[in-house]
């Protein structure tokens, strides 16, 4: 066995290169159009030099055809740094996979994600099932760097791929019925292992929820890569909802159908925990779950002796979503 | 000192996992969030040695060998020394040394009340372990140390709260505990030494055969 003890002073490999620099490299090879003579080259599609650690994969044709006209750096959260590429795909909850953080690495590979068909239904004009090239067809994508905050007390930052959820829903027409849109995450035993076991208190299949005018705002998308690829299996690949101003467990991966419903629909974490799980489930520093506090988190990756925990904002930091809220008990409807 | 070289191997094999798992945190093996990671197995780390304390008595009786006994008081302390590691990797890794957060966690989340109450009863164990205690408290040293049992209990309940969804892993522990409290009921105590003689005479009957 090889024996390293790095100085304390050693820093990891994503803290050498400052994240502004990095990030004005890939501008200047997007201005020199270097973007684009990649997206020409079958299987590299994505531009390497943005995310250090990034393991190459092979995406299916829609997705190289629309990565070429990503709008990149749509949203950015400041000066924070990105979550290294291996910690945020090594490092999830999915728990179709399995409960411990490593399991969703280790056996969402199971999952088969071709062909995958999205069906759109409830009260909507145009209801359907779309393959998810025609689904996502229509759209341009854009990246969004966001804040990722888990029920758990720990974050990341994450630079997704997507588009707004609001584009979809508008192009299939939500009745003056729609008041909720429900999601649900493929179900299929025989390649979920987490699924199997018989000691699960999840009813499956996964299902989360969000009100019309949560899901019509224009911070919530539907991601269909990260790190600029595609997305990876074990981070809902290849179709997941991201709302960044609520805990991580809203952000439903791997989606199957849509429903656009006039009643409240009854999500998984809060069928088997409503005083630990609610509805909204926005980001609050105010309001405890019981098992964590969540008045700060870690921010990952967070050292041994060093950890990197910082103070939690109210809605995750994304304050303009705090209108949707006017007149409504946040520690009732938590 | 009967059985030295057996109680100095168990004393050199119990810090193992955690200087292993010190150097994994070391060279970044543990993931993005190696505090959260440690703590969880430290604690799993207390549970196991929590219930291999508990299984040295039923060894004993099952085997013949004072040597399990031997090693009991010391397994119980390394339960204790593993609970002490997990309870400050919890103020340290976890709270960043914030007090203030670690009694507002005691007095609002029952997981981790209940968790410091077993950390209580350890302690009481702990102290009452030495020679001096054994002679100092006779016939009452062993109704107090019966509290382990309790402490299994809570130790069980603590992990129990934790889970999030799936009860599997939980259910293992669980059912270890159950079946060497099983193994302390009078009944299963009375029938024990027959069938450790049954399966001796066997025993030798087929090595005779040999």
């Amino acid at each position: 066995m090889l024996i390293q003890i790095p100085p304390s002073s050693a820093c990891r490999e994503h803290e050498v290169t400052p994240e502004s620099i990095y990030l004005s490299r890939r501008r200047l090879l997007a201005a020199a159009g270097g973007l684009a003579a990649m997206a020409a080259l079958p299987g590299h599609a994505q531009d390497p030099s943005a995310y250090p650690d990034v393991e190459a994969a092979k995406s299916p044709a829609w997705f190289d055809e629309k990565l070429a006209g990503t709008r990149w750096q749509a949203v950015t959260p400041g000066n924070e740094a990105v979550t290294p590429f291996q910690d945020a795909t090594h490092y999830n909850n999915f728990y179709e996979f399995g409960t411990n953080k490593g399991d969703p690495a280790r056996n969402a590979g199971q999952l088969q994600i071709e062909p995958w068909t999205v069906r759109i239904e409830g009260e909507v004009g145009k209801p359907g099932t779309y393959s998810i090239e025609d689904l996502v067809k229509p759209h341009g994508l854009e990246e969004r760097i966001y804040r990722l905050r888990c029920v758990e007390a720990w974050s990341m930052v994450i630079p997704w791929v997507g588009f707004p959820l609001a584009d979809l829903l508008k192009r299939v027409e939500p009745t003056s019925k729609a008041k909720y849109v429900s999601f649900e995450t493929r179900l299929a035993p025989e390649e979920m292992t987490g699924v199997r076991s018989g000691f699960s208190l999840i009813d499956w299949p996964y299902i989360e929820g969000l009100r019309l005018d949560e899901a019509m705002h224009p911070l919530t998308i539907l991601a269909v890569g990260m790190y600029g690829r595609i997305l990876p299996n074990q981070n809902g690949a290849p179709l997941r909802l991201v709302v960044p101003w609520k805990y991580g467990f809203k952000s439903i991966k791997s989606i199957v159908r849509i429903s656009l419903v006039s009643e409240q629909p009854a999500t998984t974490w809060q069928s088997i925990a409503a005083e630990e799980y609610g509805f909204y489930s926005n980001v609050n520093p105010e309001v405890d779950h019981p098992r964590w506090s969540q008045a700060h988190e870690r921010r990952l990756p967070s050292g041994l002796f060093s950890p990197n925990i910082v103070p939690t904002r109210m809605f995750n930091g994304y304050d303009e979503v705090a209108s949707l809220y006017t007149g409504l008990d946040l520690r009732k409807n938590y | 000192m009967r059985f030295w070289f057996w109680r100095l191997c168990v004393f050199l094999a119990a810090p193992v996992p955690v200087i292993l798992w010190l150097y994994q945190a070391w060279i970044f093996a543990l993931g993005p969030d190696p505090g959260k990671v440690l703590v969880d197995r430290l604690g799993l780390a207390a549970l196991w040695l929590l219930l291999i304390t508990l299984a040295m008595t039923p060894l004993q009786k099952l085997t013949g060998w004072g040597g399990w006994i031997a090693v009991r008081r010391q397994l119980g302390l390394w339960a204790f020394t593993y609970v002490v590691m997990h309870i400050t990797g919890y103020a340290v890794f976890l709270l960043g040394l914030d007090m203030q957060q670690f009694l507002i966690d005691l007095g609002k989340r029952p997981y981790i009340f209940v968790g410091a109450l077993g950390f209580v009863g350890l302690l009481a164990l702990a102290i009452t372990s030495n020679h001096f205690s054994i002679r100092r408290l006779g016939k009452r040293w062993k109704r107090l140390h019966r509290l382990v049992y309790a402490i299994l209990g809570i130790a069980l309940l603590h992990m129990l709260w934790v889970i999030r969804a799936d009860m599997a892993e939980w259910a293992g522990y669980a059912m270890a505990g159950a079946l060497l409290m099983l193994l302390r009921a009078p009944p299963v105590v009375r029938l024990l030494p027959r069938v450790t003689a049954a399966f001796r005479r066997d025993s030798k009957i087929v090595s005779n055969k040999c």
